[in-house]
């Protein structure tokens, strides 16, 4: 459905996007995953010919990006970052102008923009004018927008930022919803939101491709219950003492700061690759020492930035 | 393009600036019919159309001032560029919306032919001809009007470099007369709109004369193009 290759974009001296290639098959969910400014809105505005590339190709269900520009985007929705609108609009007029750009036919479009509008959670709001809306509002009127005419491949960028929880779980919900019949793209930069929607994760870090794989081998691969903090209640060196009967360890220390009344935290390392958490819990149980609270492997995406970056050092280093 | 057309023309009649262009046009126009035709006792509103010339030069940049900059700025252009319309469909649908609404504000001219016709015969090919002049002038003023708003983010600045156009364009005749260089002349001449639109108000209409208005429009809607391409290629 979508195909890249080699995608290249430079602003000035900076290399926004680095040869990046992937393909998504028609009706997946593919995430976008990267820090700010790792080429994730860039890649949208290529993909949305907001913006051309400067080397690479892309081809969107069987067109040329930059030759038949048209035709691609008469495939796709785009929810860009922040929606812009013609804010002196009213929603009604504002989606009925989208219809007539996209050039949704005047039969059944009515039903059509109010099975959107029902969809997303705006009918109640149509007749107001989009400056008095608020972010949440707002948000989902750019989502109308970008389902109208029914797109087949659908590119949303960074869709529940600014919203709060209980919108955050109907758009995830919505996006899994759509997911079903489009191809989708989303960008983010929580793990955990790509997780819960995308079959597929697409992982950006300045501008290069660090890697393409399921959420869940993903979040196996820097899963690193081999590290663990604990928060132990006792006098540390009894804890210490304790501690120091697990087997293989590279590192035990104590870190400084009282967390709780009595309580300190402690890091744990094996040197072997193994969960020692049970270890963990042992030693302190004969010597009863109140375990508290463990954690460790709720990693951030910054870690799994690190582990890719290192595995891929690594990897280059091998090479040569 | 007819979707951006129609968005542009409810735009301008939905803020104030539709009517503030239309009003000040009809201020005018009906202005000079007072002090040329009524006070004076003519029916021959060449004079008044001479006098709407410098008016169109400085109301039209503020017509036109928010056209393609205010996309700019409020990122508006994501959703047209995005949306399976050309770059030239964009800035069509845009430029005839300015020119529907130009168009509607000079009609007060041929409004107070009407009248005058009840108390004396006009030379009406004449004044159609004046009338067509003016609408050219328009054509061309608004294309590079156009153009200008799209190189700026700032309404402002979009106004202030039309009215700068305009200014130029009422100076220049009396800059050629001042220049020694006959090639500078020559230039200064070959451009100069009040020496193409005075045969219009003279009752001559010169093909020349219109294929100017019309292809330096064309030149400038162009550039607007190429100014909305550049996105892509920058």
């Amino acid at each position: 459905m979508i195909h890249v290759q080699g995608l290249t974009k430079q602003y000035g001296e900076k290399l926004a996007l680095d040869h990046v290639s992937f393909d998504i098959a028609r009706g997946e969910v593919l995430g976008l995953l990267g820090l700010n400014g790792a080429g994730k809105t860039t890649t949208m505005n290529i993909l949305t010919g907001y913006i051309g590339a400067t080397a690479g190709e892309v081809v969107i269900d069987g067109h040329d990006a930059f030759r038949e520009p048209l035709e691609v985007k008469r495939v796709i929705g785009y929810l860009p970052e922040t929606p812009a609108f013609y804010s002196d609009m009213r929603v009604r007029e504002y989606l009925d102008f989208v219809c007539d750009l996209k050039g949704v036919k005047k039969a059944g479009r009515r039903e059509h923009v109010a099975a959107i509008c029902e969809e997303v959670g705006i009918s109640a709001i149509v007749n107001r004018v989009i400056r008095n809306l608020s972010k949440g509002y707002r948000q989902r009127v750019g989502f109308a927008q970008a389902l109208i005419g029914s797109p087949k491949v659908l590119i949303l960028d960074e869709p529940t930022v600014g919203l709060d929880p209980s919108q955050v779980i109907e758009i995830r919900a919505l996006i899994r919803r759509l997911g079903e019949h489009s191809t989708v793209i989303i960008s983010s930069h929580i793990l955990s939101e790509i997780q819960a929607i995308c079959s597929r994760v697409i992982v950006l870090h300045e501008g290069r491709l660090l890697a393409d794989d399921t959420p869940d081998n993903l979040r196996r691969k820097v899963l690193a219950t081999h590290r663990v903090a604990a928060r132990v209640l006792g006098e540390p060196e009894a804890v210490l003492a304790a501690l120091s009967a697990i087997p293989d360890l590279r590192e035990l220390r104590q870190l400084p700061e009282e967390k709780e009344p009595g309580a300190y935290e402690y890091v744990i390392e094996s040197a072997a690759m193994r969960d020692i958490r049970a270890d963990v819990f042992r030693a302190l149980a004969q010597a009863d020492l109140p375990l508290l609270y463990t954690h460790g492997n709720d990693e951030s995406l910054e870690d799994i930035f690190l582990h890719l970056i290192h595995e891929q050092r690594t990897k280059g280093g091998e090479a040569q | 393009m007819r979707a951006v057309f129609r968005r542009e023309l409810r735009a301008y009649f939905q803020s104030p600036l539709g009517y503030v262009f239309i009003g000040a046009m009809f201020f005018f126009a009906g202005y000079y019919f007072l002090t040329y035709n009524l006070y004076g006792s003519t029916t021959d509103m060449g004079a008044s159309f001479k006098m709407l010339f410098s008016v169109a030069l400085i109301l039209v940049p503020i017509l036109t001032m928010r056209l393609l900059s205010e996309d700019k700025r409020y990122k508006t252009d994501q959703l047209l560029l995005t949306a399976p319309v050309t770059r030239t469909g964009i800035v069509l649908g845009k430029y005839f919306a300015a020119l529907t609404v130009y168009l509607i504000a000079i009609s007060s001219t041929l409004i107070e032919a009407v009248a005058m016709s009840f108390f004396a015969a006009p030379a009406w090919p004449v004044i159609i001809g004046n009338f067509l002049g003016l609408f050219l002038l328009g054509v061309t003023l608004i294309a590079v009007c156009l153009f200008l708003s799209g190189l700026t983010e700032s309404q402002v600045i979009a106004a202030v470099a039309g009215f700068g156009v305009g200014l130029f364009l009422m100076l220049i005749d009396s800059l050629a007369v001042a220049v020694e260089n006959g090639f500078v002349k020559a230039v200064l001449h070959g451009i100069s709109f009040n020496s193409r639109y005075l045969p219009f108000t003279m009752g001559v209409l010169e093909l020349q004369n219109v294929v100017f208005f019309v292809s330096v429009a064309a030149m400038f809607l162009c550039f607007a193009v190429a100014v909305l391409d550049r996105k892509r290629w920058s």
